[in-house]
């Protein structure tokens, strides 16, 4: 699952389609002697992490559906890749509500009142706008207890804005920026590597014309595959996960990587939120791991004679 | 053990392929090398692959297929630069070759992923 490591551009899955065709052709006709290879290719580490014998993935500012607990799942998914395939002992830790500590920063720090917006309109649980005067939901924190080194109580979580779009997100932006408070962090966990950032998975829509292969038979009973362009509604969600890789022992930031992808499915088909989450961190998380490690791109490449 | 051995036969081979009468013209002899070259490939001797297609191109700097077979080699060790100059190379020999083309586009889709510096 994991292990699917090259991701194709459209484009070029097309045109590799329409070489091998050709190839094929020649092929039949004689005229050339090609090889199919599948071949490994070792993409180095972008970061050295020798000075480094601990990771501590400690926790990202979420937002966008409701339907996934982006920090929870993303702390996890990325603890478990790091346990088995990176040199580093993990640290297991709580999760940290990092979104209700950074805005205690900022309230903190007298940030202007629109940093982070304010709580979204309360909503009925269909969806609807609430009537006026309806109680605001509770947002419930991610963790029991968790570790704040800068001492800002959960309870205050209970009033955290929530984080719906790339603006929103970056009037929380400031806390990576904090590097007191990473330092004093590293301290309490002998110095590691800390891994926070943001993670923004938002449901969306859309509808236009998308090219399908149609199956049929011609009059002598061959199959057919005859391409078509079909209007169709679709729907899925995009994931924008930006990895921040702190130094535990200054607390500076040493590395960041934005990365952007879409899943879009038709819109009779079921797919729930969490199952389209891990199907999009599937293709991320080679990218996440080669920042750490020498990650190996496996492929197949042609052998001309 | 199998592989030891299999190296040592194609060493053997390969002595024996060094000993082209010297009448054979640079593109035949570049061939052979090239034909040597994927035969290693295929028992994943890349290292002995990469030697035969140097020579290849040593033999006949105009032969498309030895670049395009070297550029792989380089790509299969991490050798990023070397392949690209050896794609390039090819593709200047052979600019309709789709093969070759193709090999270049998935090169660069993980070359550009090897080069993304991150945010800053």
């Amino acid at each position: 699952m994991i292990a699917r490591t090259v991701t194709a551009i459209g484009s070029r899955r097309l045109a590799t389609f329409g070489a091998g065709a050709l190839a094929l052709g020649l092929l039949a006709s004689g005229c050339v002697s090609f090889y199919e290879i599948p071949i490994e290719t070792p993409i180095k580490a972008k970061l050295d992490v020798s000075p480094f014998q601990r990771v501590h993935v400690v926790g990202f500012i979420a937002g966008g559906s409701d339907d996934v607990d982006a920090n929870l799942e993303t702390v996890r998914l990325l603890r478990s890749q790091l346990r088995t395939r990176s040199g580093l002992r993990v640290i297991e830790a709580d999760v940290l509500p990092l979104a209700e500590i950074a805005q205690e920063m900022n309230k903190d720090s007298g940030a202007p009142a629109d940093a982070p917006a304010a709580p979204d309109a309360p909503t009925t649980p269909d969806g609807k706008p609430a009537p006026e005067g309806s109680p605001t939901p509770e947002v419930k924190p991610n963790t029991s207890e968790p570790v704040d080194p800068a001492g800002h109580s959960p309870q205050a979580a209970a009033s955290v804005a929530k984080v719906r779009d790339e603006k929103s997100l970056a009037s929380f932006e400031p806390i990576f920026a904090n590097v007191e408070y990473w330092k004093k962090l590293g301290e309490e966990f002998q110095q590691p590597l800390i891994v926070t950032g943001t993670v923004l998975f938002t449901p969306q829509s859309k509808s236009g014309m998308v090219s399908q292969t149609r199956e049929t038979y011609d009059n002598l009973g061959r199959r057919v595959v005859v391409p078509t362009r079909v209007f169709m509604e679709r729907k899925g969600y995009i994931l924008r996960p930006k990895f921040i890789f702190i130094d535990g022992r200054t607390g500076t930031r040493i590395y960041s990587e934005s990365f952007r992808e879409e899943r879009l499915y038709p819109s009779q088909q079921n797919v729930p939120a969490l199952s389209s989450y891990f199907e999009l961190m599937d293709d991320v998380i080679p990218r996440f791991l080669n920042v750490l490690s020498t990650q190996k791109v496996r492929g197949t490449r042609v052998l001309l004679k | 053990m199998a592989r030891p051995r299999l190296a040592a036969a194609f060493v053997a081979m390969g002595l024996t392929l060094a000993a082209v009468p010297a009448f054979a013209d640079a593109r035949s002899d570049s061939k052979a090398q090239v034909d040597f070259g994927i035969k290693a490939a295929q028992r994943d001797l890349w290292k002995e692959a990469l030697y035969r297609w140097k020579r290849a191109v040593e033999v006949d700097p105009t032969y498309a297929a030895a670049f395009n077979n070297l550029a792989i080699a380089y790509e299969h060790n991490g050798q990023f630069d070397d392949a690209r100059v050896a794609y390039e190379k090819a593709l200047e020999l052979e600019p309709n070759n789709v093969l070759i083309k193709q090999n270049y586009d998935l090169f660069r889709e993980i070359n550009d992923r090897a080069n993304r510096n991150g945010d800053r």
